[in-house]
């Protein structure tokens, strides 16, 4: 069985083309959002400074922070809210955050 | 078979309910509904249903318990009256917005304040936008017929909408009538099991419900909402069709009681409906054609055909048992009398309120309304609109000062 799939709705999708209620059937929606749009202060990671202790990325309420084989890589800009709490948490002052410049 | 007994209509409710055996009761007492939860404890301590019966500490959390266990893909049921459908008002627009068929026995009784405890429709009527099917009974018979046929109604897959199951609170809940009772086997076959297509628990795929709807989409979903409304006008009909063949009871959006040839006609709902109807009696005898509408359907409204039962007759008075304090006449008023607007000769109409907070209304006010219908009738004067009836005055009222 086949269910309409997130990705194939947008705000050009007429309401017969929605889902009742607007429920969701499959899991991780939420990356198809950029909530990167709604951002006043964006990190930005001093590599140097950066010891790879990883307390950062569990801290980050939404996921924007990539680790992959024990390393953590830049932000995912696409999501990230620009919270500030991996800044605060971070004890080698790698991040910091500045204002954001929104095309 | 029936099986000819004498219940009232909470126990004919909760009879039914045990027959249907859902699989999650959400309880919270309030009178005059409190018995439905009694009976039902009773049913599950002997053992006659499996339902889980959830006891909660308000009506805000027995709906919020049937959202989630409806979510989860349960058939979840609850009951309440008054004040506990006032408490579940957040809560019963998630449930119709989610979409999820819960049906709620709702046993009339006015809304504080000032507090009181007994019958008129308030409570369901300050509920009537909110997205729920709502049907009525005039009597224990009809509780009960109506209850067997809300879950199919409100599980067909193009309306998924939850339905409410009304009865008058004490004339009606806590009267014992006769009553004629289907087989628990014959009940089980007609309203059937409940298997939705998606739900939170034992499906292959997963769920969200209830997700933030922003506003490029939220509008959608309302118009989406309302299209099962409509949709529910042709799955009542449908259902009522086929609980006709197997029972042989008939139902449809309203009775019409001697319309064939009414020049003056009663709307009203509920157990007035059984008072109307011995005062048309007496009325025809005198060669007075009196008729009755007696609504069971208030949500879908039935817009067309109320206006078409209506179409002939000389003059109207609808009987809203619940203020609207719109200074313009109650909530039912204002429906039948729009749906009349595009008649070509509309019938005359006003609003009577009567019975608030458990004011008798008996066979002679009744008969006073029918009698001022037909003075309506004779002079084309229809006066004020608006009318209060049963009430004690120190001046002279339209329908009589009560006194
Ligand atoms: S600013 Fe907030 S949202 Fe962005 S990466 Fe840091 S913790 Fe995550
Ligand atoms: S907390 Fe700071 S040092 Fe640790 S991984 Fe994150 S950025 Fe690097």
């Amino acid at each position: 069985m086949s269910y309409i799939q997130a990705k194939d709705i947008n705000e050009k999708t007429p309401w017969q083309g929605l889902t009742p209620g607007g429920e969701i059937y499959e899991g991780g929606t939420s990356k198809l959002t950029l909530t990167g749009q709604w951002r006043v202060n964006r990190p930005a990671w001093n590599s140097a400074l950066c010891r790879q202790c990883l307390l950062c990325a569990p801290f980050c309420p939404d996921s924007s922070i990539p680790v992959k084989d024990g390393k953590r890589l830049d932000f995912d800009l696409d999501h990230c809210k620009g919270c500030g709490i991996c800044a605060k948490v971070c004890p080698f002052k790698a991040i910091r955050m500045e204002q954001e410049v929104h095309q | 078979m029936s099986i000819r007994e004498r219940l009232s209509g909470n126990e004919a409710v909760a009879y039914a309910m045990r027959q249907i055996n859902p699989d999650v009761f959400a309880a919270f007492p309030i009178t005059p509904s409190t018995e439905i939860p009694q009976y039902f404890a009773q049913y599950v301590a002997n053992g006659q249903v499996d339902t889980e019966y959830v006891t909660v500490e308000s009506e805000h959390s027995s709906m919020s318990t049937c959202i989630g266990a409806s979510a989860a893909g349960c058939r979840a049921v609850t009951a309440t009256s008054s004040a506990g459908l006032a408490f579940m008002y957040e809560v019963l627009y998630v449930a119709a917005s989610s979409r999820l068929p819960i049906t709620l026995a709702c046993v009339n009784r006015t809304l504080t304040g000032p507090i009181n405890i007994n019958n008129d429709h308030s409570d369901s009527m300050g509920a009537r936008d909110s997205g729920w099917i709502q049907i009525y009974a005039e009597n224990n018979q009809e509780a009960y017929d109506n209850y067997l046929q809300a879950m199919r109604i409100s599980e067909t897959p193009d309306v998924r909408l939850p339905i409410m199951v009304c009865q008058d609170g004490f004339i009606t809940s806590h009267a014992v009538e006769n009553i004629l009772l289907e087989e628990d086997a014959a009940v089980k076959a007609f309203v059937g099991e409940y298997h939705p297509e998606h739900a939170l628990m034992g499906r292959d795929h997963p769920l969200a419900v209830g997700p933030y709807d922003n506003s490029p989409y939220c509008m959608e979903h309302k118009v989406q909402q309302a299209e099962a409304m409509k949709n529910a006008k042709r799955a009542i009909l449908d259902v009522a069709a086929d609980f006709e063949k197997t029972f042989g009871r008939k139902y449809g959006f309203f009775e019409e009681y001697r319309m064939e040839d009414a020049e003056v006609a009663l709307v009203l709902i509920g157990s007035t409906a059984g008072t109307a109807k011995a005062c048309i009696e007496d009325l025809r005898s005198q060669g007075i054609k009196a008729g009755l509408v007696k609504i069971r359907v208030f949500r879908p409204f039935p817009f067309e055909e109320i206006a078409a039962a209506l179409s002939h007759v000389k003059a109207v008075a609808v009987m809203d048992k619940s203020e609207g304090y719109s200074a313009a006449g109650g909530p039912l008023f204002a429906e039948v009398r729009s749906a009349c607007y595009d008649l070509p000769n509309p019938p005359k109409m006003i609003d009577v309120v009567y019975g608030l907070a458990g004011r008798d209304c008996a066979v002679q006010d009744v008969e006073r309304v029918y009698r001022y219908l037909l003075k309506i009738v004779e002079t084309g004067e229809v006066g004020p609109r608006y009318i209060h009836m049963g009430q004690r005055s120190a001046k002279e009222e339209v329908l009589g000062n009560g006194l």
